[in-house]
């Protein structure tokens, strides 16, 4: 089933990407039908399944937290759109 | 032989013996390039002149070990110090990295020549490079049709002879699948088994960087350097690495090799079963007992995956605001507005789909009934693994449902073009290894057959694919360019 353009719209604020009439109408849709695919996973009962979010048996990997040279400062800010006082400028945030 | 027909091993060979310098070597493969790329557009960026002065470094010191002299590419998603990096994606057209990956300097510190990056499908969403913001590439077997994705341009330019190997990232499939439909061996190792350190992330639960090569000597050599623990990557396991040319010895006496009755369904194509089951049988004649083997979840792979896959891309593709590097819309007079154009300017309409689906998903309301149901299938399906596993050394299957389909022929409907990750995705989900390896042709296409390891055993499936390479010439199997 299609989404609404409401909600569309709704994820489209969440995921902050711009839309337009027709990129919403369409997204609609494909996302309605993509759904309905994976809706195909009810028919699995999956009470008491442990969720699987990745497979490795590790977790809290931790190093010493020692200062290390790392990418020269003027490198990284070189790809910047905008820069004021070697600082990255936005628009106004309030 | 031409010089662009020959292998890793080869090549080495003919430096070793000085029949051929490191400058000859690489210019030679640079002709091949600049002579096939208009047709063919493998590459994004060409790095000749630093290649060559790289070659000449190698040449002066005159020792020809590892991998010195030997030219690579890497898939454009491989971040490269000073050489730009693009995903395929206008959002990040002109980003220059500060940093190389880890498996690009692992292979540039054995004395690898990188010639270039390779074209892909944006973001490493999709099955055909047709996704890359650029230009799409050809199939060199057929130039109307696409070598897969989304390491397509790795597929293509290993198997047109433009490089010796190259490496790639897989998520869902985009190793095995484009080495598939180019008539290449594919790797994708197990999850946490290369470091992705420098890779730009789409799925981090799923995404691995793994090897395109003409044969399997050639992949085991690769993987031999750039597997491994690195500190800069808390996924990458603590294991040794065994030096992976030493399995190939040919044997697959007394080998278990299960293949699952629902990887010869779901839409799979006559042919490229028959060749896969033929392909089986020639395991038998060589020792190996074959028996088909059940994996009941299968068909519920491709659904979850479609919803983790998005759900993590969507958080990682936040990165992109358009703040510190990438693309950026001026004209927005506030900084919510400003990351909201910049991103729509800058992202395909595929990564769009994917991060709204993924957004979905993981939104209030919906966290539980998709992206929590998916992750508890996930299970389900590493679970049918594990199972077959406990009396199965290898589990084989077809690659890719069908051979390399049109340029143009699926792009309208998103979930026809997900189909054709129907048969890799799964392995994936359970993180094991998986290759592909050319096993037949079909109408004068190349099909590939699957080979699915447990969990860090990689060595079975160099054991296995090199013991069939051994008893057949489908690896010898080069494409004609389009010149039909």
């Amino acid at each position: 089933m299609a989404l609404t353009i409401k909600e569309v719209e709704h994820v489209a604020l969440l995921a902050r990407l711009e839309l337009n009439a027709d990129e919403k109408q369409t997204f609609a849709e494909q996302m309605g039908t993509i759904l309905d695919y994976a809706n195909r996973l009810n028919e699995l009962d999956t009470d008491g399944i442990e969720p699987l979010s990745h497979i490795l048996p590790v977790f809290n990997v931790l190093r010493d937290d020692e200062v290390k040279p790392g990418s020269p400062r003027e490198e990284i800010l070189s790809n910047a759109p905008l820069l004021e006082d070697q600082q990255y400028k936005v628009p106004k945030i309030i | 032989m031409e010089l662009h027909e020959l292998t890793v091993h080869e090549l080495h060979e003919k430096l070793a013996g000085r029949e051929v310098s490191a400058e000859e070597l690489v210019s030679s493969f640079f002709s091949r390039i600049n002579s096939l790329e208009p047709k063919l557009r493998a590459f994004l960026t060409i790095t000749e002149e630093k290649a060559l002065m790289r070659a000449r470094e190698t040449d002066k010191l005159g020792k020809y070990e590892g991998l010195d002299g030997i030219p690579f590419a890497l898939k454009d998603i491989f971040c490269t110090r000073g050489i730009k990096t693009t995903c395929a994606s206008k959002i990040l057209e002109n980003f220059v990295p500060t940093y190389d990956s880890t498996a690009g300097r692992r292979l540039e510190e054995q004395g690898g020549i990188l010639l270039g990056k390779l074209n892909m499908d944006e973001f490493a969403m999709g099955s055909s490079t047709e996704h890359s913001a650029f230009y799409s590439t050809c199939n060199p077997w057929d130039l109307e049709r696409v070598p897969g994705g989304s390491s397509g341009g790795s597929a293509a330019a290993v198997s047109a002879g433009e490089t010796p190997f190259a490496l790639g990232t897989d998520t869902g499939g985009s190793i095995r699948q484009p080495a598939s439909y180019c008539g290449v061996v594919g790797l994708k190792p197990t999850y946490g088994r290369v470091s992705r350190w420098g890779v730009i992330a789409f799925a981090s639960s799923l995404d691995q960087v793994g090897v395109f090569s003409k044969d399997v000597r050639d992949c085991a050599i690769v993987m031999s350097i750039i597997a491994g623990k690195d500190p800069l990557d808390s996924t990458s396991v603590e294991l040794e690495v065994p030096d992976y040319s030493s399995f190939l010895d040919g044997n697959v006496r007394g080998m278990k090799i299960g293949y699952p009755r629902e990887y010869f369904q779901q839409g799979v194509e006559e042919s490229i079963k028959t060749a896969v089951m033929q392909a089986l049988k020639k395991y038998e004649e060589m020792g190996a007992i074959i028996e088909e083997v059940s994996l009941p979840h299968s068909e519920y792979a491709l659904p979850a995956y479609y919803l983790v896959a998005p759900a993590e891309a969507s958080a990682n593709l936040a990165r992109f605001d358009g703040v510190r590097y990438g693309l950026r819309d001026f004209d927005a007079e506030n900084v919510i507005d400003m990351f909201s154009r910049s991103r729509s300017q800058g992202f395909g309409n595929e990564v769009k789909r994917r991060i709204m689906l993924g957004t979905y998903a993981l939104s209030s309301g919906y966290y539980d009934a998709y992206y929590l149901k998916a992750l508890k299938v996930r299970r389900l399906i590493a679970n049918d693994f594990e199972k077959v596993f406990n009396d199965y050394d290898l589990i084989v299957s077809p690659t890719a449902p069908s051979p390399a389909f049109k340029l143009g022929e699926q792009t309208g409907d998103p979930l026809t073009l997900y189909m054709n990750d129907i048969l890799t995705v799964p392995v994936n989900m359970a993180g094991l290894p998986g290759m592909s390896i050319p096993c037949g042709l079909v109408n004068g296409l190349p099909v590939g057959m699957q080979l699915i390891g447990k969990a860090f055993d990689e060595g079975t499936l160099f054991k296995a694919a090199h013991a069939f390479e051994q008893n057949t010439d489908y690896h010898k199997m080069r494409p004609t360019l389009g010149v039909k």
